[in-house]
């Protein structure tokens, strides 16, 4: 595919150095867990089409059939999927190559990296095949997740190597950022989606830890008869949910922020403009996020019996995110300000989002209210909120991601009618499926519900569109994932710098990148940017 | 005249805080109608800031499409000043954005955790798989969730209800939709919630915390009734036990 030159070998791929390699088998595993993930968010939203026993056998054990897709949907697309989608597939792939290094600073640790991330995704497909399947959840809590009869091990473990594999990876990228950049690039001379990774890994360094003891905690309450989070014998309940938000609220930003990361290249190449605020992006935004994500985690326990002055405190600090990502939005839509935008299926991805960008983050104002998340939270407002945040926002952002760099990777053109029809299939379909959602959330139907028979009848009718919906973006993606294996095979070959962009892994790397990435050492001056297009 | 006006203001001040004290000695609140209102107030603010940045985008991606190819885009390269203020004058106003609405909740908020002093208290237990409320009487009953058998969680008509909660299992969450309020149940903590039944009639108490195979089937009824009604049956109660 990209620098091999003597065929496909497949032990070359499996024991790779080259980031660019492990870029792409990150990319590999994360589609695979994407789809797999998929299509249990089918068969979820196939069994919610209707109130009672739809697909599942009978009323009895539907719960615990319902309970393992969810499980592995929720897991797989965010540990699977997302996180090693964009720190994994695009940190690897284009990092070393924006800022001109050769490689990133410690490339087996990064062999590594990649061999942990796909066993987490193997231990995860277990969920298959072992007869107790899990069903904790991808958020796990205690102690549902001890006493259950489902295997919390398989849950614990998934978490350990995908985090392991991470903490390995921001280490390794960190160096790499610190160290590594092409003699003359100053920090302000950074990609933006450069900055997005550094930021997002230090988030990742940070928090991933506390995660992983969490879950090791659990480990041991469950099999080894600890009682960290036993109330009968000292433990406590709480203790295990603060951990686990201590890191899973900082966890979207490791989601958000690369995904912004993503917008801004695409913005930027496709209107020809430098970035609107650079700075108050950068330092505004982006910096001010790392310092305050560790601060807003009590919003996900509004109504979990936590101190009332918390409550209020951290409703304050979850509104004042409201700050730096306005800052980063304001930067985004001003980098088409007085541009020359050119429409191609990266920039329909790029201009859907910020309409995903303006849903996703409008309807999270009232979910950081607390008196608005007390009615509003665990239901299905709260699911179509992340789901237009994460499952649309992040998720489109991986598919531009790969439809922009797509001709460096392969050397091929994607086929445009192809990935056009592609696209709005997935932005109608998601909007059918999602708005639904809010809508009867505020008439207080619950997340996590396979069952709705105690509600009003009119909410099967919203259910059952947003299971229409659910299937037009099948469609799509279907459409969307042939079209990158069909072109890389057999697409158009592609000019070295199609978009006409004037960053370094286009304008100083052969298309695809040979081994070394560069011909020749990389220098800049202090009149260049990643975005100064020439007047 | 100086004093003559100062005397007037604080009379006037005092008058109204009388009045405000008056007023809170005999009305209760109905947090679930403040939580409505607060709802439109938070709409209206998403709609209007919804529709500035998307209006922005669409005109801008519509009018500033290339025209020619090669072209380069013509986007402002900004002045010290102009990027201090396009950080700082977006960064206050979101900012007092935020407050207000901080502000907006936390009034609402303090009414969801004050509970009026003539509430009735009611015990809640939620176990899997059934939940039991528990009265000042020393009456208690038990709702099953797969048979759906039992009482639920009967209350006198216009009197404040103050739940307390505990579970005897896994976490649980106690979420009444049309009173606008849940909150957790769980092992070794007692939470609580307040709500205030103004009318009477039939409504819907479910879990909301994922506890297990029965979570969509864990549901319980909420009947509000005539103080009258209430006391038949809570006698009733009472002799069945
Ligand atoms: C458009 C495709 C998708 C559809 C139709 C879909 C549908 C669903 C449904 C029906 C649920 C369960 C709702 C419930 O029972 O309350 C769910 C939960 C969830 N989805 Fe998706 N989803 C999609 C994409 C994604 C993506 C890309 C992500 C990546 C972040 C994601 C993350 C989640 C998470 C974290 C949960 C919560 C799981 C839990 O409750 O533990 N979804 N989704
Ligand atoms: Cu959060
Ligand atoms: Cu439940």
């Amino acid at each position: 595919m990209s620098t091999a030159s003597s065929g496909f070998k497949l032990g070359e791929w499996i024991f790779t150095t080259d980031h660019k390699r492990i870029g792409i088998l990150y990319l590999i595993g994360s589609i695979a867990a994407f789809a797999v993930a998929g299509i249990m968010a089918l068969l979820i939203r196939i069994e919610q089409a209707a109130p009672g026993p739809t697909i599942v056998s009978d009323a009895f054990t539907g719960g615990d059939q319902y309970n393992v897709w969810l499980y592995f949907h929720g897991a797989a697309m965010i540990l699977g999927f997302l996180i090693p989608g964009l720190t994994g597939f695009a940190a690897n792939y284009l990092l070393p190559l924006m800022i001109g290094a050769k490689d990133v600073a410690f490339p087996r640790i990064n062999a590594l990296s990649v061999w942990l991330f796909w066993a987490g995704i193997v231990v995860a497909l277990l969920t298959f095949i072992v007869p107790d399947k899990p069903d904790v959840m991808w958020t796990g809590y205690p102690p549902y997740s001890v006493t259950t009869a489902g295997n919390t091990a398989l849950y614990v473990f998934t978490v350990h190597l995908m985090g392991f594999s991470s903490i390995l990876a921001a280490v390794n990228f960190l160096v790499t950022i610190i160290y590594m950049r092409a003699p003359g690039m100053g920090w302000n001379q950074l990609n933006m989606f450069v900055w997005s990774c550094f930021t997002a890994l230090i988030i990742q360094l940070i928090f991933v830890p506390v995660l992983a003891a969490a879950v090791t905690l659990l480990l041991f309450d469950r099999y080894l008869g600890t009682h960290f989070f036993d109330p009968a014998n000292g433990g406590d309940v709480l203790l295990y949910q603060n951990l686990f938000w201590f890191y899973s609220h900082p966890a979207v930003y490791v989601i958000f922020l690369p995904a912004m990361g993503i917008f801004y290249e695409i913005f930027a190449t496709m209107a020809k403009n430098p970035i609107f605020n650079y700075k108050a992006a950068v330092y505004g935004g982006m910096c001010c996020i790392v310092l305050i994500s560790g601060e807003v985690w009590v919003h996900h326990l509004y109504y979990s019996g936590m101190p009332d002055w918390l409550r209020i405190g951290q409703m304050v600090t979850t509104l004042l995110i409201s700050v730096p990502v306005g800052l980063m939005t304001i930067s985004l839509f001003g980098t088409l300000y007085k541009g020359a935008i050119t429409f191609n299926i990266p920039m329909y991805y790029g201009t859907a989002s910020l309409y995903l960008l303006l849903i996703g983050g409008l309807t999270g104002i009232p979910l950081a209210m607390t008196v608005m998340s007390v009615h509003l939270g665990e239901t299905s407002f709260t699911h179509a909120h992340f789901h237009f945040i994460m499952g649309i926002f992040a998720t489109f952002s991986v598919f531009a991601a790969v439809d922009f760099w797509f001709p460096k990777i392969t050397g091929k053109m994607l086929n445009p009618a192809q990935g056009k029809l592609g696209f709005w299939l997935n932005f109608i379909g998601v909007n059918i499926t999602f708005w639904p959602l809010f809508i009867i959330g505020v008439e207080g139907m619950p997340r996590r519900y396979w069952d709705y028979s105690q509600f009003p009848s009119h909410f099967a009718g919203y259910h059952k569109v947003a299971t229409l919906g659910a299937i037009i973006v099948a469609i799509g993606m279907i459409l969307t994932i042939s079209n990158w294996i069909i072109s890389a095979i057999k697409g158009e070959k592609a000019p070295d710098n199609p978009w006409g962009s004037n960053s370094l892994e286009w304008t100083h790397t052969a298309t695809p990148p040979g081994p070394g990435n560069f011909p020749a050492p990389v220098t800049v001056d202090a009149t260049w940017t990643p975005y100064s297009y020439k007047r | 005249m100086k004093r003559a006006v100062s005397a007037l203001v604080l009379t006037g001040l005092g008058v109204v805080a009388g009045l405000a004290e008056a007023k809170e000695k005999v009305a209760i609140p109905d947090p679930a109608a403040s939580w409505n209102q607060l709802w439109h107030h938070v709409l209206l603010d998403l709609f209007i800031i919804g529709i500035i940045f998307l209006a922005a985008g669409l005109y801008w991606v519509w009018k500033y499409r290339a025209t020619r190819p090669n072209q380069i885009g013509e986007g402002p390269q900004l002045t010290k000043l102009g990027a201090i203020g396009f950080a700082v004058v977006p960064a206050f106003l979101f900012m007092a954005d935020d407050f207000f609405l901080a502000a907006k909740g936390w009034t609402v908020w303090n009414e969801y955790r004050n509970v009026p002093r003539n509430a009735m208290e009611v015990k809640v237990t939620g176990s899997m798989w059934s939940w039991n409320f528990e009265y000042d009487n020393g009456v208690s009953t038990t709702f099953m969730v797969d048979s759906k058998e039992g009482e639920g969680l009967v209350v006198p008509v216009g009197k404040p209800v103050v739940l307390r909660m505990t579970s005897t299992d896994v976490v649980h969450s106690f979420f009444l939709p049309d009173y606008r309020v849940k909150e957790d149940l769980m092992p070794g903590r007692v939470t609580y919630l307040w709500f205030n039944p103004i009318k009477e009639g039939e409504t819907l108490a479910t879990c909301a915390e994922y506890c297990g195979n029965r979570h969509a089937f864990m549901w319980t009824k909420v009947k509000v009734v005539s103080q009258a009604d209430f006391d038949t049956w809570l006698a009733k109660q009472k002799q069945g036990a």
